[in-house]
């Protein structure tokens, strides 16, 4: 398809300038060519290259994206507007949305800093996670398909080869064979696994490792040989590549590039909590290595591969409900060790039956609490205190199984900061007791689990203290 | 065209009231019953006067394997009269007037509507009623269906699941298990076989009725999903007092 001229109409659309010219598809600025205003936001069309030159592969992508934009909803895709028949008129006019892809860090000339690199890499891993809870996986996630309207929103674009739970698999074919962009598929995309969120959480980890490194860590394989390396080969880790890059960051981003599935962020939302707060991470013998995986590891591990077989994808959203992050407000004051006792024991309850659950210890702090004269009433002081009594509470809970991270928040309002905690990092289940919540004025205690039950975003568990104590000091 | 496709209503008058009224409040302006009218409920004077008064109507009804089995059940000798299905056969037989069965055993085995084919079992050999169960069955379907000019959609019942074949970019057939209520895009430009599931007789562990609703103006499908008054057909089976075994009526209740 030859360049459009601007004033050119297309079906009821008038074209202004081409903003993008690759090699799948033309976009341009548009307008209701009616001069009806336009729907609330800026509008792009994007018209496939569907000559006969072009590959066949060109034209089925633009049929996934024609079935699957349409459906998608929430701040992370743009916006559908309209599409043309794809004989007569191939065109989707959806959102046009102003910003940075993720290439503009990568083309700078300095690498970005570890703050900078947690913070967009956060926000990606929100946006993949709102895809994966509407039951779809993006599958081509690169630096040119992740638009940032600032750096604490992402929106993902090009859906061409992405897989929706509601829709047939135009890709699929039964000789399963590769589909995506070499340098940041999947290992179990290489060998034909379609529809596996884990596919995306190891593309974010290449992008992670490409933004704090400047390399990318499988290279851009054009050979079947190539991309198979990935299946059984650890890349450099990248302090290798940037010896002061911080630990726990490199433990992200290794865990985010695990050959196997399974080994990965069960969740995008997992690796958001991590990213969003770095001194949670816990730091394996991977977060510090400088060296590559020896010759006779890989070696190992190559014949491991020859014989490797991927388990059939989960749905997204199972595999979401079956990792949930669950939460509990742990209160520090006006607390009954009857509550306390209480609430762990719930706790343990709903890990019990969810294995692949991780768990975030949260405690709000009213601001009146620290001081700025008193040492030891110090902020950093204060959080520590808190940081450790949450670590004590949940001492005798068996984690081995769960990761576990402790958050003290600071809000004078609880059950604000308890919902807007939950919300900003898609928890699952919130638990919490149902008389008490360590606030002091008592005609408040009722209303904050009254409040977070009904605020929040996800289900809540109000706990009743049930107290052996009692009884067993009746027995004795 | 909003084409309602309804399958194997055997003889569960509440639940084909259920699906013609909520294809009707969706949009449906054409029906085709694809077989299966009669056999294991209740109602089957009911169901083949329903289906008589479509096709009055211009509607389009096709014939089944226990259609034909009601019009002339198994004698005292054959091979199966004795089975329970046979012995159902037989009272469904005694149900129906002379002028219903007559009806039942003039149904053409195919039907097209607006370039699509429907039939019963597969279309490779409608009289064998073969289960489109899998991908090699579906393709010989297929491409026994579009040997009719034009015909890019087939629809077939027997199987009593909603499953939807289609070509990926390989040379198979590859089958989708779709979500209802979902509309999905069918466009004519590939080929689709699409099995619309049991109105009358879900067997799949979810006892709502199945059936789908086609629109050809944008060439969009969508497998529905139906509650109705599982426990009246239910009571009506087990009002005939032993003449339809019992467990026709708790199967269901389970959807099994």
């Amino acid at each position: 398809m030859k360049l459009l001229e601007p004033g050119a109409v297309v079906d009821g659309f008038v074209v202004r300038d081409c903003i993008h010219a690759g090699g799948m598809a033309h976009i341009y600025r548009v307008e209701y060519a009616s001069g009806a205003p336009d729907p609330g936001f800026p509008m792009a069309m994007k018209i496939p290259r569907m000559t006969a030159g072009d590959g066949a592969e060109n034209i089925v992508g633009f049929e996934v994206e024609l079935q699957i934009l349409p459906a998608l909803t929430g701040p992370h895709v743009p916006r559908f507007v309209a599409a043309g028949d794809l004989h007569r008129l191939p065109y989707i006019t959806m959102e046009y949305l102003q910003g940075h892809t993720l290439q503009h860090w990568l083309d700078a000339s300095e690498r970005p800093d570890e703050e900078l690199i947690a913070r967009l890499g956060t926000a990606l891993a929100h946006a993949v996670h709102s895809l994966h809870q509407q039951n779809a996986c993006h599958l081509d996630l690169k630096p040119g398909n992740v638009l940032f309207t600032h750096e604490d929103h992402a929106v993902l674009l090009d859906f061409g080869l992405s897989w929706h739970a509601h829709f047939p698999d135009l890709l699929a074919e039964e000789q399963r064979k590769a589909v995506g962009s070499p340098a940041w598929m999947a290992p179990e995309q290489v060998v034909g696994v379609r529809g596996d969120p884990r596919s995306d959480i190891f593309a974010i980890g290449v992008m992670l490792y490409e933004l704090a490194t400047g390399e990318l860590p499988f290279g851009a394989p054009t050979t079947t040989g190539g991309l198979r390396q990935r299946l059984w080969m650890a890349p450099a880790p990248p302090r290798k590549h940037r010896p002061d890059l911080a630990p726990w960051l490199q433990e992200i981003i290794l865990r985010c590039l695990e050959p196997e599935a399974a080994r990965r962020y069960p969740s995008a939302a997992h690796l958001a909590l991590d990213l969003a707060h770095p001194t949670q991470v816990r730091i394996t013998e991977r977060g510090h290595r400088t060296q590559g995986t020896p010759f006779r590891t890989h070696f190992k591990r190559w014949l491991r591969a020859a014989g490797m077989h991927y388990q059939p994808s989960p749905l997204p959203s199972r595999q979401i409900e079956e990792t949930p992050i669950v939460m509990v407000a742990v209160p520090h004051s006006d607390v009954t060790d009857a509550t306390l006792y209480s609430l762990r024991e719930a706790v343990a309850r709903s890990l019990g039956i969810r294995p692949g659950a991780r768990l975030a210890c949260v405690t709000v702090l009213s601001p009146s609490a620290s001081s700025t004269s008193d040492n030891t009433r110090s902020e950093t002081a204060l959080h520590r205190l808190h940081h450790a009594r949450l670590r004590q509470w949940a001492q005798p809970l068996d984690l081995t199984e769960h990761p576990v991270s402790y958050h003290v928040l600071e809000s004078s309002d609880v059950a604000h900061a308890l919902v807007r905690y939950a919300e900003g990092n898609h928890v699952n289940m919130m638990i919490l007791g149902a008389a008490t919540h360590g606030l002091q004025t008592q005609r408040f205690i009722a209303t904050v689990p009254m409040r977070v039950a009904r605020d929040a975003p996800c289900t809540v568990i109000l706990v009743k203290q049930s107290l052996p104590f009692a009884r067993l000091a009746g027995a004795s | 065209m909003k084409l309602a496709l309804l399958s194997d209503i055997h003889s569960n008058r509440q639940a084909l009231d259920a699906c013609l009224q909520h294809a009707r409040a969706h949009g449906a302006d054409h029906f085709a019953l694809l077989g299966d009218l009669v056999g294991y409920g209740a109602d089957p004077a009911y169901v083949v006067q329903q289906a008589m008064d479509l096709v009055a109507a211009g509607y389009t009804v096709i014939g089944g394997n226990h259609d034909a089995f009601a019009v002339q059940p198994p004698a005292g000798t054959d091979k199966g009269a004795h089975s329970m299905a046979a012995q159902g056969a037989l009272w469904t037989h005694e149900q129906l007037s002379p002028e219903q069965r007559s009806f039942l055993a003039h149904l053409p085995l195919t039907a097209q509507v607006g370039g699509v084919l429907l039939v019963h079992a597969s279309a490779e050999a409608p009289e064998n009623w073969r289960y489109v169960d899998n991908e090699i069955v579906a393709a010989e379907c297929l491409e026994a269906a579009t040997k009719h000019p034009g015909v890019k959609h087939v629809f077939c019942g027997h199987v009593h699941q909603q499953t939807l074949y289609y070509r990926g970019t390989g040379r198979g057939l590859m089958r989708f298990t779709p979500t209802a209520g979902v509309p999905v895009p069918v466009p004519p430009h590939r080929q689709w076989v699409g099995t619309v599931g049991s109105v009358g007789q879900p067997r799949d562990g979810d006892p709502r009725a199945m059936y789908a609703l086609l629109d050809t103006d944008h060439w969009h499908l969508r497998f529905e999903r139906v509650p109705y008054a599982v426990a009246d057909a239910a009571a009506a089976i087990l009002a005939t007092a032993g003449a339809l075994p019992a467990s026709f009526a708790h199967r269901l209740e389970v959807g099994r």
